[in-house]
C-alpha cells in the first residue's frame, strides 16, 4: 500500500446561506482546495453527506458534485454514516489512493440542512439513532446525550456547570476561525443560565445544525510532492462500528466503536497518545466529548470532565481540543464535520491556526461519530 | 402507508416480547433476527415482565417532526427486570417527579398519529409504580 498525503483544503464558513444550494456550496470548498491544480486531474470524488437524502434536498449527491464541478464523467459516489460521513468518506479516499488505482481523489463533504423546518431536521437526525426501537419513541440524538450526561453526573459526582469549560473553549477558539458560525467567546455564567433543550442538556451545550462544505484533495506520494509545497501525511486511518441502538450496550457510557478506532489508528500510526499533539473530536455537547476522550484513552473514565476544568483542552493545554471552534463554534455541518476538522488540523500543522494555534504542533488527530457512536472514524495527520 | 412496518413488530410494542435463549436463559429486547451460523430455534418468544428501574431520563424540548404535540415530554432509559435496557417515553408523572433508579413499569399508550389519514401508532412507555 502506498502512502497517502493531503495536499489541499477549502471550506465555506458555515452558516445559515439562504442563497446558496448544496451543490454551489460543494464546488466553492472544492475549487479552494484545488488551488491551481486542473479538476481534471481528479480521478474519484467522494461526496460525504448525512442528511441531503432523507432532507429531501438531492440522493446521489456524488454525481450532484461531479456535474456542478465540471468533472461529470468520472468515478463520483456518496457516503453516509451520520455526523460520521466526513470520516468515513475519507478513509474510502484514503483506500483507493493507497491501493494505486487512482493518483488523486477529491473528498467532499456538504450538509444543506436549514431548507426545513427545526422538527423536520431533528426527524432526519434521529434517524441515526435505531429507527423502530429509539426514533419512534420521539428519543432525538441530543436527548439520548442527554440522558448519557445525567447518568455520567450520576456516576461520578460532577454538577452540569462542571461541563462548560468545553463550550467556553471551543467558542474561545471559534474567533480565530474565519468559517466559524460563532466567532465569539462566551462565559461560564453563560453557559449556566442558559435554557434547557434536553435536560441537563442546555442551549449553550448544543451545538446549531448549519450548511456548509468542506474539500480535501488527496494525493499519492509521488504526486503530493509536485503539487503541493506543504503536504500533510494521513498516517493512519481506521473506522469501526458500534450497535446502532444506545439501548443494545453492555456499558452505556462505554464508546467501543471510538475505542477500537483510535487504538487500531494509532497501532497503524506506530504512535501512543502522548504523540498526539491537537486532536478533534465530534463534539456537539461536552458529554459527547468527555466520553470520546475517555473511550479513546486520552482520558481516565470519569476523568474528561476534571481535566477540561483543570485547562487540558484549550491550546496550551496536554490535550487541545476544538481549535477550529468544534461543532458548537463552528457551527455543526453535519456530514460535513468530519472534513471541517481535518481541514482545521491541516491549518494547525502548517502553523496557520491563528490565535488557536497550538506551538510547535506536527502529529494531530482527528476523529468523528455517527450520532451515539455507532460509527467512528479515526484519522492521524502527520507534517513531515 | 407505514402500515406493515408496525404492524411485523406488533408483539413487542403491545406486549413487550422479546426472546429468550433456548440453552443460555439470556432474555433480550427488542428482538433480532437469527445470526449467521445460528440454529433456527435458539431463540423463542418470551414476554417480559414489564418492570424496571430508570437508569437515565431526559426531556424532549426540541421534538422531531410527528411529537409537537407531545412536547415537552419525558424521555428514559429502563432497565428491565431481566436485564435488558430499554428506550421509551415515561407517562403519566410529572416533568420533575423523575431520579435514577425509580422503579416503573410498562404500559401501552399511542406513540404518534402518522397524520390525519394515516395509523396511530401504539406502544410501549413506562409510569412510576404506585
Amino acid at each position: 500500500m502506498r502512502n497517502v498525503y493531503i495536499v489541499g483544503t477549502g471550506a465555506t464558513p458555515v452558516g445559515e446561506h439562504w442563497d446558496r444550494s448544496a451543490a454551489s456550496l460543494a464546488v466553492e470548498a472544492l475549487a479552494a482546495a484545488l488551488g491551481d491544480i486542473p479538476a481534471s486531474r481528479v480521478g474519484a470524488l467522494y461526496v460525504a453527506s448525512a442528511l441531503n437524502g432523507s432532507l429531501e434536498v438531492q440522493s446521489q449527491v456524488g454525481p450532484m458534485v461531479a456535474t456542478a464541478a465540471g468533472i461529470s464523467g468520472i468515478e463520483a459516489v456518496s457516503i453516509e454514516a451520520g455526523t460520521a460521513s466526513g470520516g468515513v468518506a475519507l478513509r474510502q479516499a484514503c483506500l483507493a489512493v493507497a491501493s494505486g488505482i487512482v493518483d488523486l481523489v477529491a473528498v467532499v463533504g456538504v450538509e444543506k440542512t436549514t431548507d426545513v423546518l427545526d422538527a423536520r431536521r431533528e426527524r432526519a437526525l434521529a434517524l441515526a439513532g435505531d429507527a423502530e426501537w429509539e426514533a419512534i419513541h420521539g428519543v432525538t440524538t441530543t436527548a439520548l446525550w442527554a440522558m448519557l450526561m445525567r447518568r455520567y453526573m450520576h456516576n461520578y459526582g460532577y454538577g452540569i456547570e462542571d461541563f462548560a469549560p468545553f463550550p467556553v473553549n471551543a467558542h474561545a477558539n471559534g474567533v480565530a476561525n474565519p468559517n466559524a458560525m460563532y466567532r465569539f467567546a462566551i462565559t461560564a455564567d453563560k453557559v449556566r443560565s442558559a435554557p434547557m433543550v434536553a435536560e441537563p442538556l442546555g442551549l449553550l451545550d448544543c451545538s446549531t445544525a448549519a450548511d456548509g462544505a468542506a474539500a480535501l484533495l488527496i494525493a499519492s506520494e509521488g504526486l503530493a510532492r509536485d503539487v503541493s509545497a506543504a503536504p500533510v501525511r494521513v498516517a493512519a486511518s481506521a473506522v469501526a462500528t458500534d450497535t446502532l441502538a444506545l439501548h443494545s450496550r453492555h456499558d452505556p457510557l462505554w464508546l467501543s466503536a471510538v475505542a477500537h478506532s483510535t487504538a487500531t489508528a494509532l497501532r497503524a500510526a506506530r504512535m501512543t497518545h502522548r504523540d498526539i499533539q491537537v486532536l478533534d473530536v465530534t463534539d456537539p455537547h461536552s458529554i459527547t466529548a468527555a466520553l470520546v476522550l475517555e473511550a479513546g484513552g486520552f482520558a481516565e473514565r470519569g476523568a474528561a470532565v476534571a481535566l477540561a476544568r483543570d485547562g487540558a483542552i484549550t491550546p496550551k493545554g496536554a490535550l487541545p481540543l476544538a481549535t477550529g471552534g468544534g461543532c458548537k463554534a463552528r457551527g455543526d455541518a453535519v456530514g460535513a464535520n468530519g472534513i471541517y476538522q481535518v481541514v482545521e488540523l491541516v491549518a494547525q500543522l502548517r502553523g496557520q491556526a491563528g490565535a488557536a494555534q497550538v506551538a510547535g504542533a506536527s502529529v494531530a488527530l482527528a476523529q468523528c461519530i455517527g450520532g451515539i457512536g455507532a460509527t467512528a472514524a479515526t484519522h492521524i495527520l502527520t507534517m513531515e | 402507508m407505514d402500515l406493515a412496518k408496525h404492524w411485523r413488530i406488533r408483539h413487542a410494542r403491545y406486549r413487550l416480547e422479546g426472546q429468550r435463549h433456548r440453552t443460555t436463559g439470556e432474555v433480550r429486547f427488542p428482538p433480532a433476527p437469527l445470526r449467521p451460523g445460528e440454529a433456527h430455534d435458539s431463540w423463542e418468544p418470551y414476554v417480559l415482565s414489564g418492570r424496571g428501574r430508570v437508569y437515565s431520563f431526559s426531556i424532549v424540548r426540541q421534538p422531531p417532526e410527528g411529537y409537537d404535540e407531545q412536547a415537552p415530554y419525558l424521555i428514559a432509559l429502563v432497565r428491565l427486570e431481566e436485564g435488558p435496557l430499554v428506550t421509551a417515553q415515561l407517562t403519566d408523572c410529572d416533568l420533575d417527579q423523575v431520579t435514577i433508579d425509580m422503579p416503573v413499569e410498562m404500559v401501552t399508550r399511542k406513540l404518534r398519529a402518522l397524520g390525519p389519514t394515516g395509523l396511530i401508532v401504539y406502544g410501549y412507555k413506562f409510569r412510576p409504580v404506585v
